[in-house]
Order: C-alpha cells, then structure tokens, then sequence
C-alpha cells in the first residue's frame, strides 16, 4: 500500500515540534509510526504534513530517581519489556510491553507513540491506569503532567491538545506490591480483545490493597473499583479473586465494544476471567 | 518536496532525495538489485519485509525511508560475508526452513533478532520469537529447527 | 554400488537463491522504460455502473492512461471458464475483465490506471469518481438458492451455476433398512489461500513484432498462455509466459485472472511494459477463495458400525464469477471422494454451484477432497458417538482390506492400492491411543477437557489421465511432458511442463534424473516455468507434478538411458544385449571394467565422431505421460486437544500424521509438505474464516483480521509415513501435496468436539473462534 503525499518536517526538540505543529494545522507527530503508517498506507489517515520527533534527544530511555520510574516517550517496547527497572518496579508493564505486536513492532513502536494513539485495543493504558501512572506532557503553552486515569478520555481520544507531545511516563518506584497484565489477544492483529492489569500489595496471605484496570473491551480504560473494593482484606486466593472478579460488571459501564471475533456479549462474560487470571498473576508476584 | 536522505544499505552508502511518503521497503528494492525484502501485507502483520535497521529488525513497510535517514539497514542480500553464508542461512538450507522462500528473507533476519536476544532459545521461544513473521508453506516446523540448529552452530563459533 | 539418490533427503537445490535474496519474483523485475498499473475496484457487493469520471485521475501527476471497462471491451475478451462440468446444466455467466454495466462484487475493477510509479497510480484511483446504484446483495450459497434472493446475474435462474450429482449402488435401501442414522450440517467455511507472495504481472509487448512476454504469478504457464490468447487475442505463438520465482499458489495461482490481461492490454496500448502488483488488500478481495461449502450430510449405518450409506446436498458458493477450474472443484474433485476408505456401498449427492456476490472460489489446498473427507470423517465420528462405539473402532470395522492392484468405487473410480488399516493401526500404536483414552478420562474427572480426534483420508491426485478429462469437462488435457538433455560434458539439463513453485522438484526431478542415467543431482538442472523453452504442460496442482510429471521424467530418462547403453555397447565393442546399466555406468555384463560412464558417452553423442548405425547424434529425449488412472496417497491422522471451559480457547497439544505417498523421492521433502498441509488444515478449523457482512463487505479483509496460523500456537507435528507403491506408476510415487490439508481439519475438529462430547456439546462452525466454543457450552450447559 502507498500513502498519500505528506510534507516531512523534523524536529529538534519538543519546543521546535510545537511551533512545526503550529505552522502545519492538520500535521500528526511522527515517532516510531507504529501506530501512524499504518493508517497512512491504507489512506485512512491523510494528513498534510508529518512532523518526525523521533530523533529528539532525551525523550528516550528508562531511569529510575527520586522514587520514580521514568520512561521516555520515544522508549520503544522492546526495551521497556527487557529493562530490569520496569521488571521490578511495574513488572506489568514489562508484561505489557512485552506482548505488543510482535518484536520487530516492539522494536520501532514507541510508548508515547502508543498511548497518543490511544487504541482501545492498545496494552498499555489499562498498565498505565492501574500503576497509576502520570503522562508527561510539553506543547506551545509549557509542561503538565496528566494522570493515566485522566489522560485516556475515550476511543483514540486522549487530553493531549493539538500542539502538545508526549514527553514520558512515571510510575512511583520501591512500591511494595506485585503487579501483572492477563491479555486475550487477537489470534490476527495481536491487539487486546481484553487486557487487564492488576496491581496486588500483599500482607502476608491477604490482600492489603488492589488497582485493577481493564482495556481492550472498552473505548478506554477502567478502573475496576468494584473489584478492588471486593479484593481488598481478602485471602490472596484464586476463589477469592474469581469472586471478586465478578464485579468487574459493574466497574465497565454501558459502552463494551464487540467484534466479529468477539462480540459484545463474550467479551464481558470473559472479563471476569481475566481480571482474576491478572489478580493470581500479580499475587503471586507481590508474595515474593 | 523531496528529502534528501543518506542511507546505508548492507555496508554501501546511498544518497537520495525521496518523497516522504517513500517506505523503506520500498527505497530499498528501488535501489537496483536489492529485491531480496518482500512485500507480503499492508497491515505490518506478515514481517516478510524484516530488516536490520542499525543492528536490530524492523518491519521495512512500517518504516519511512526518511525515518531511516542517516541509519544502516542490513537486508537479507548483506547477511552472508564474503560468500559465506551465515549461519542461519545454512541452517534455513540444511533443516529444510523454506518452501517458496518468500517468506524467507524476514523469517531469517527475525530469527537473527531471536539469537541476539536469546542465544540458546528453546522451540517455545523460538516459536514466540517468531510469531511476527507468517509462512504459509513450512508450517513453522523445519524453520524452528534450522533456528536451533544455528543457535548451535553459533555456539560453537 | 553407487548410492541412489531416490529416497535421500538432499538439500534442495533452489534454496541458495532463496536464502540470500537474489531469487527473482515478478514483483522483483524491473525493465527499462517500466511502468505500473493499479486497479479501482468495486467497493460494493452489487451496484449497477452509471457515469464513471477518469478526467480527473488523466490529469494527476505521472498518469500515462486511464481505461475503463468500455475502452477494453473491444481488447479484453470475457474470461472464459475452462471446466465445463457436463451433465450439470453449467451457465457460465459473462465475466468481463473490466465491469461496464454492474459489478457483482467487492473488488470488481472498474478501471485501470498506468503510471510511471505505484504511488502515482494510487493517487490517481482517489481521483476517479464512479456513480455506483447499490443493488441488494447476496453472500451465503443457501441463501442465494432460496427464492427470493437477490439475482447475481439476471441470466441465471435462482443463481444456479450448475446442478450436479452423483450417486452409486442403493441409497434408498440402505437408509430404509439402516439401523442407525446420523445428520449434521456442516458449513466450510470460506478461506483465503494467503499465498505469502501477492499475485503479480509484468508485461512486455513488442508493437513493431507483436511479441508479449507476459511474467506472471501463475502454477501453470502453459494453460495461462492458451487462456491469454483467448482474452488479449495474442497468439500463442508470439506469447511467452514466464512464471519465475512464484512465491506459494495453493490453488489460488491456477486460474487466470483479470489483473494480467488488462495488464497486457496496457502493455500493448502504451508500447511501454507494464507492472502490476497487487496489495494484500487487493488480494483478499480478488484472488479467489477456497471451500465455502453449506452440507447437509446423513450417514445410514448398523448398530454393529457398518457404515452402509451417505446422502448428502451440497451449496457450493462460487461467487460472483465462475474462475477457470472452479466447476470442478466441488463436483469431480468432491463428490467422486465421498467413499472414502470405507469404500461407502451407496452414495447420493447432489452439489448447487450458487453464484454470490463475493470473489471467485477455486481451488485451495486439497480442493473439493477436504471437503469429502471432512464430510465422511465427521459422520463417523458422529456414528460412533450414536452407537457408543470409539471412534477408532467405528474406522477399523469399516476400513478396505489392504490391496495393491485395484479397488472399485459406486462412484466409478478405481482406487489404484492401499493398506488403510495398516496406516491406522500404526497411528494407534505410535500415539499410543488407549493411554490418550486413559489420560482423556482421568482429566475429565478433575474437569479438564481433553479431546481426541482422528481422520482417516485417501484423496485422488495425479491428475491425469486426458481421456477422462474430457470426459468429466476439463478442457485440456492432463498428461505431462518432460526433456532431458545430455550435454557433452555430461552434463544435464531436464525441461519439464509442470511449474513448482515451492515444492521443490528442482531437487526431487534432479535426484529422479540422476539415478535413471548415472549422474549426480548436482549435474541436473531442472528448468521450468517459460512457455518458450519448455515443453507443453498443465501445470503444478492437484498434488499431480510429480505423479504425473515426474513420471513422464522418468521415463524420459530410461530413454536417454536406453540410448546411452547403445552408444556405450558401440564405444565398447560389445553387442547390446549384453549391455547393462550399473553402479551408475553403462558397462557390459560381468565385465564391471569394460565401461562408459555418462559423461563419456555424452561427449560422443554429442560430436557425434564415432556413432553406431542407425542413431542420431545428441543424448536427448523426450516423452508425453498420460497417466492410465489417477493415483491415490491416503493416511490416517490424529489431533489433541484441550478446550478451555471458561474461555472456550482451544489448545492443540498434539499431532500425529501418518501419510502414505508411495515411495518418497525425498524423505525431507515430503516430511515439509505433510507439515505446511497439516497446518494449513489446522487454520481451517482454528482460526480461518472469510467473513463478508449482508451488504457483501469483506469484513475480514487484512491480515489484522483474518487470523492466519502462527508458530506460537502449534505443536511438533509428529511425522509418519507408510509406503505403498501406485502399481501403475513408473516409480510408484503418488503425491504428497493436498494430504495433510485434507486431514487436519475434521482431525482437529473431531477433537474438539471429542472434548465437548461430556458437556453435551454436538456442533460447532468452524473455525473454533474461543466465542463460538464458550456460546457451545453456554448452550449445552444451560440448566446443568
């Protein structure tokens, strides 16, 4: 497939990318285009001009300071999946990360490329919600910083404006918990059909506390309160998680979406499934 | 508008002014002769157009050529040294790894991806490795051996 | 002793090209002066065509010409349909390479567009604008033969392609005084072949000779040659058809398409060549789709397991088209199967072609035969769910006694040898079948659930001879020709008519070769694939290369062979009759010193300084190879299974193939084709499924959701085989292509169902999507 011409410009820093989205209305950032070309080569997308900030310096990288872990946008999967920081600190967002595509896209793709598409099929938002990480953002009128929770608002929709960029993601680090992502992928397209991620702090044999967030069946993600609420001071045990994952009902609102391979119907009868296979997952590592 | 870009193809130096929209699947096979990397799907779903893009593979159909500005791209027609063939090659030829070969070129550069992560892979992770790259014709079966058989040969190097 | 190469699994020869890339595709052809084409197609199912405005795609950057179906109707004959199945009340519907009045489905072209790069050329198509009427659509066989249902073709009553049946001994009889009777329906799904390499052509045409070269992503070059003079009224004789490296076909590159005649007619209205390669897209809409069959099957059978006969009507979706061979496909290459291994006493089946509003259905993998098997197979398994028999016993009861010369069908074949039971009983043993039973039981008391699933399959293939292909409508024949020429070093060079792409005859034609004249695989190259230097063949499907070609290989070879031993005997001084070929040499008997090797006596034969009386010069030979019966490989396969209860995901854990093709040219080889058949079979029953909504959108149109086969999610596939040779073939060889295909999917299917039999569980459509299992056992569950 061919895309439709596009103007290229190449930005050098994400002060530079603003002002290049300013003077280009209608332009799309370009980083690992994973998520982009796609579109583009199938002329679903068809946009007059790409700005690449996938070469901007230090919007790449995984650190770990002052209690937080800090992923550059421009990080590509494959490294999140492989980092030894994430494994310990958001062990399911490695999982996550780990399961995106395949590893030639998990190579190229990017996380901030990832979540400004805002997929709902995508893996890491529900990852990022139940972490409870923040998004960094930048644009025209200065830094901020969003919430996961607050970040995705729906089907391919975030709170990023036109001019602004991903500049990475935090997640508090030393957190004593276990965490964890159960995926059903599309046996075609690899996306989620459903992905839920379970964050577990354990004391002893019962659960102290639980985020739980489910993508995938849903235009973006949920927080299973329901569940966590149902988890919370319970024995960390699989009865007890498939209990308290019946819940999730409750927590997913009126708008699952459906699809040939998985409609409406089987992907809410599935969602307990998941969340509890995501909750014995992350117990058994905040048990450790 | 055309781009001026500078790519190295298997160890040569090519610059060009593309279009931005240009694939670099498609830069390459425009180069004159470097027809090894196929085209197999519109969706990044087949991996028959896998190179190395500066060491590590990429889906060439999902890349622009302007992204891999100033980058060295190894494609199937570099892997082999000096008229000898790499490993995996070997193995693909020895363990009966292809059928129509049109697969092949991808399945060879994402099993060279697997090795550099995962010297000694089991099958399980040799079939998980492989699982961005489609073959209609071998079932998979021969390809997971000639991928062990040249993790052992590497072994031994 | 010289060693013989027949049954030595060599390296193959082609894959040097292939493993460092210089291998040539069409796609990989660049000529000078090149340009290419890209195809509009139709984005309804059924619309009629009014005004249609290319002004604005002339104009675009790079466009050298814009054609629509009116500026070809005088180039571009319609395309023909070349098996003409009698007896069935065929209508062949007009199938124009560029729609003028109505398109009939999602990806019928419009029109063409020729500039100087791709990217031009589809920019270009955004700019034609077509004024579409939508008309009502239809997509499912049944539903189209029903009354009432959207006419695809004004011309053809109810959309019935043809009508056409067959039948043997005494069905009424046997289902009067059955004891016992089994029915299902059963839906094959539609496939898409995938074909890793997407079609594609490349024209040259000479204006000032009138000389094509047409390269092309075709299985058979020579009947694409003949069709090519039919549709773009170059003769055959200033037409060169090239199929260079072809990139897998599975049926789906037998027939002539469209996209290569409107190729060539840009070729030949621009003086320039012309490229057109098609995108996945393109190729999920328009190259043909396989199966597509609604079944409705019953079984009569005695309490004991005698199976005593099968009735059965079949819908047989063509889509909008009927493509080149696709008559025969549910007809002579399903119908005639359905005794199966059982040898089935009485037969009655009645088969509609039903034209839809979908793209062509041809030949796929196996084509029409898995979808015999499948019948047959599921009905035993459901026979002996009925009886309370197993499964395994339900076949051993049934299965023909072991012959080697000959055994007759109520559907008029005659099955040339098999040993049926041995293949079973060696599957039983190597799987260990009653501890599979054991560990099935001991699993379903702590509520996993395990399923066993078994098929039995014997499949024609070889296809030959012509004189029944006359008879059963095929227009052309189905012999094969080969040459072998001797070089005077030696050397040899084997043109054959058939055209692999894949499945490695370079190597399995080189070590025939080798072993019949005494010389090493590595001496042989085998050239295939051009319609100027290579002589008149049909082509590579129906598992037929090398039962067919191989053959009239071979006994090309015994000629060169017998000629080599009359210019050794002369060189040698000795009389003919006490000439003999061994050890690789031609020397005379029990005189192992007096010899001539090849390479000797080629150098003569080729300078010709010294012949006997009486004899050309050269060491050449040719023969044609009509088969006197097609030959038929059989097996017995086993899948496992474990389903998910909760999410209803099936895993296969394990598969055993037992296959017999004869005696195996090459072991490794064979061992390849039974692994990517099995597979492909197994994405029928797991994953596969071309999907098209009500409107006759392709709702599975990318590879995003049409789930193709993966490494992760299958098992070693366990490799067996057992060895009865065809007792009218030259080497005995009976094919290896289709069979895997042909068992794996009621195997897996069978299997799963096996799994579910303790929940209740008696039908499900393929594929095992985990939804369509969970709703099963929902549905069977409700109340428990």
């Amino acid at each position: 497939m061919y895309p439709a011409d596009f103007a290229y410009y190449r930005a050098s820093s994400v002060q530079d990318a603003g002002r290049l989205m300013n003077e280009h209305p209608g332009a799309k950032f370009l980083a690992g285009g994973h998520s982009l070309i796609p579109l583009l080569k199938l002329r679903l997308a068809v946009p007059p001009a790409l700005i690449d900030i996938g070469r901007i310096v230090d919007l790449s990288g995984v650190t770990v300071a002052n209690g937080r872990l800090r992923i550059g946008a421009l990080t590509p999967h494959a490294e999140v999946a492989a980092s030894s920081d994430v494994a310990t600190h958001a062990a399911a967002l490695a999982d996550a990360a780990g399961q995106i595509g395949d590893p030639a896209v998990r190579n190229r793709g990017t996380v901030g490329g990832n979540i400004a598409h805002a997929d709902p099929a995508s893996d890491l938002p529900a990852v990022l919600c139940a972490l409870d990480a923040s998004i960094g953002i930048v644009g025209a009128s200065g830094d901020r910083t969003v919430p996961a929770s607050e970040f995705f608002l729906g089907m391919m929709t975030t709170a990023l404006g036109e001019d602004e960029i991903v500049t990475h993601v935090e997640i508090a680090a030393g957190q004593q918990h276990g965490s964890a992502y159960a995926k059903f992928p599309h046996p075609a397209s690899r996306y989620a059909v459903i992905g839920v991620a379970a964050v577990i702090a354990a004391d002893g044999d019962a659960c102290r506390s639980a985020a739980v967030a489910v993508g995938g069946l849903v235009p973006a993600p949920v927080r299973a309160s329901n569940v966590e609420q149902a988890v919370s001071g319970e024995a960390l045990t699989d009865a007890s998680f498939a209990k308290a994952a019946q819940r999730v009902g409750e927590d997913l609102g009126d708008e699952i979406l459906g699809d040939l391979f998985a409609s409406v119907e089987y992907r809410r009868a599935m969602a307990p499934v998941y969340v509890a296979r995501s909750l014995s997952a992350a117990a058994a590592r905040a048990r450790k | 508008m055309k781009v001026p870009v500078n790519i190295t193809v298997n160890g040569r130096s090519y610059q060009r002014d593309v279009e931005p929209r240009q694939l670099l699947v498609h830069f390459i096979r425009d180069l004159g002769g470097l027809t090894g990397t196929k085209v197999g799907c519109d969706t990044s779903q087949c991996g028959s157009c896998t190179v190395l893009l500066d060491g590590v593979a990429v889906k060439s159909c999902s890349c622009l050529a302007v992204q891999a500005d100033g980058a060295a791209v190894t494609t199937i027609e570099g892997l082999a040294e000096q008229g000898t063939l790499h490993p995996l090659q070997e193995a693909f030829w020895d363990k009966h790894g292809l059928q129509c070969g049109f697969c092949t070129p991808g399945m060879i550069l994402a099993s060279h991806e697997l090795l550099r992560h995962n010297p000694d892979p089991s099958d399980a992770d040799i079939r998980h490795g492989l699982e961005g790259n489609l073959c209609r014709c071998t079932g998979y079966q021969n390809i997971v051996r000639a991928v062990r058989h040249a993790a052992d040969a590497l072994a031994e190097k | 002793m010289a060693t013989r190469l027949f049954g030595s699994g060599i390296r193959r020869r082609e894959d040097p090209r292939l493993i460092t890339g210089s291998a040539t595709y069409t796609d990989d052809l660049t000529l000078p002066g090149m340009v290419h084409a890209a195809m509009l197609r139709s984005p309804h199912a059924h619309a009629t065509v009014g005004t249609i405005d290319i002004s604005r795609a002339q104009a675009s950057p790079g466009v050298l010409a814009v054609y629509t179906g009116k500026d070809t109707s005088d180039g571009l004959q319609p395309m023909p349909c070349a098996w003409l199945v009698p007896d069935a009340d065929l209508k062949v519907a007009t199938y124009p390479c560029i729609a003028t009045d109505t398109v009939r489905y999602v990806g019928d072209i419009v029109a063409v567009v020729v500039a100087e790069d791709p990217y031009q050329a589809y920019d270009a198509l955004d700019l034609i604008d077509v004024e579409y009427t939508a008309l009502p659509a239809v997509t499912n066989p049944a539903e189209a033969a029903g009354d009432g249902a959207p006419q695809v073709h004004a011309d053809v009553d109810k959309n019935q392609a043809f009508h056409w049946a067959v039948s043997g001994g005494d069905v009424d009889a046997a289902f009067k005084d059955a004891e016992v009777v089994v029915k299902e329906r059963i839906i094959q799904q539609r496939l898409i072949p995938n074909a890793m390499e997407p079609r594609a052509a490349l024209a040259e045409y000479d204006q000032a000779s009138g000389d094509l070269t047409l390269w092309n992503t075709t299985q058979n070059p020579h009947i694409l040659r003949f069709l090519n003079s039919v549709v773009t009224g170059v003769p055959e004789d200033r037409a060169r058809i090239i199929a260079p490296e072809v990139g897998g076909g599975f049926g789906s590159k037998i027939p002539a398409y469209p996209g290569e005649f409107i190729t060539v007619f840009c070729a030949k209205q621009l003086g320039r060549p012309v490229k057109w390669n098609e995108t996945r897209s393109e190729n999920y809409q328009a190259t043909t789709h396989g199966r597509d069959h609604v079944q409705e099957i019953e079984l009569a059978a005695k309490k004991d397991g005698t199976i005593t006969g099968l009735r059965c009507t079949v819908w047989a979706g063509m889509g909008a088209y009927l493509s080149t061979a696709a008559p025969g496909i549910p007809t002579i290459l399903h119908g005639l199967m359905l005794p199966a291994c059982y040898g089935i006493p009485a037969i009655k089946e009645d088969v509609y072609g039903v034209y839809t509003n979908t793209t062509p259905v041809e030949a796929y993998r196996g084509a029409g035969r898995p979808e015999a098997t499948f019948m047959v197979e599921r009905m035993v398994d459901r026979l002996a769910g009925e009886i309370g028999m197993d499964p395994a016993d339900v076949r051993k009861k049934n299965l023909i006694p072991a012959f080697d010369d000959g055994h007759d069908t109520v559907t008029g074949l005659t099955y040339d040898s098999g040993d049926y039971p041995t293949a079973l009983d060696k599957l039983l043993s190597h799987a260990d079948y009653a501890r599979l039973r054991a560990e099935q039981a001991t699993a379903r008391k702590s509520g996993r659930y395990i399923g066993l699933g078994l098929s039995t399959y014997v499949e024609m293939c070889g296809l030959g001879p012509s004189q029944v292909a006359g008879a059963i409508g095929f227009q052309g024949g189905l012999w094969e020709s080969a040459i072998v020429r001797v070089h005077p070093t030696g050397k040899v060079h084997v043109f054959i008519g058939t055209s692999p792409h894949g499945q490695g005859e370079e190597t399995t034609f080189a070590q025939i070769v080798a072993d019949e004249i005494g010389v090493g695989a590595d001496d042989v190259k085998v050239i295939h694939g051009d319609t100027d230097t290579t002589p008149m063949g049909w082509g590579t499907y129906g598992s037929r290369t090398t039962a067919v070609g191989g053959a009239a290989l071979a006994k090309a070879a015994r000629k060169v062979r017998d000629k080599a031993k009359v210019i050794a005997a002369h060189l040698l001084e000795a009389a003919v009759e006490d000439m003999e070929f061994a050890d690789g040499k031609y020397s005379v008997k029990g005189s192992p010193d007096k010899a001539k090797s090849l390479a000797e006596v080629a150098l003569m034969a080729n300078v010709a300084w010294n012949m006997p009386a009486n004899v050309e010069a050269g060491l050449e030979a040719s023969t044609f190879y009509d088969p006197p019966n097609f030959t038929f490989p059989f097996g017995a396969h086993l899948a496992v299974v474990e389903v998910d209860k909760a999410t209803g995901q099936v895993d296969l854990k394990r598969y055993v193939a037992i296959d017999d093709c004869g005696p195996q040219i090459n072991p490794v080889i064979v061992e390849g084709q039974v692994h990517g058949g099995v597979v492909q079979g197994i994405g029928q029953a797991l994953w596969e499924q071309a999907v098209y909504d009500d409107s006759g959108q392709l709702v599975t149109g990318s590879m995003l959701d049409y789930a193709l086969p993966r490494a992760g999610r299958l098992p070693e596939i366990e490799v067996l085989s057992t060895v009865t040779p065809s007792p009218h073939h030259p080497l005995g060889v009976k094919g290896i292509g289709e069979a895997g295909t042909i068992a794996s999917t009621v195997a897996v299917y069978n299997a799963v169902m096996d799994a579910l039999g303790p929940l209740g569980v008696e039908t499900i459509d393929m594929p095992f999507t985990p939804e369509r299992v969970w709703r099963a056992i929902q549905q069977a569950t409700k109340g428990h």
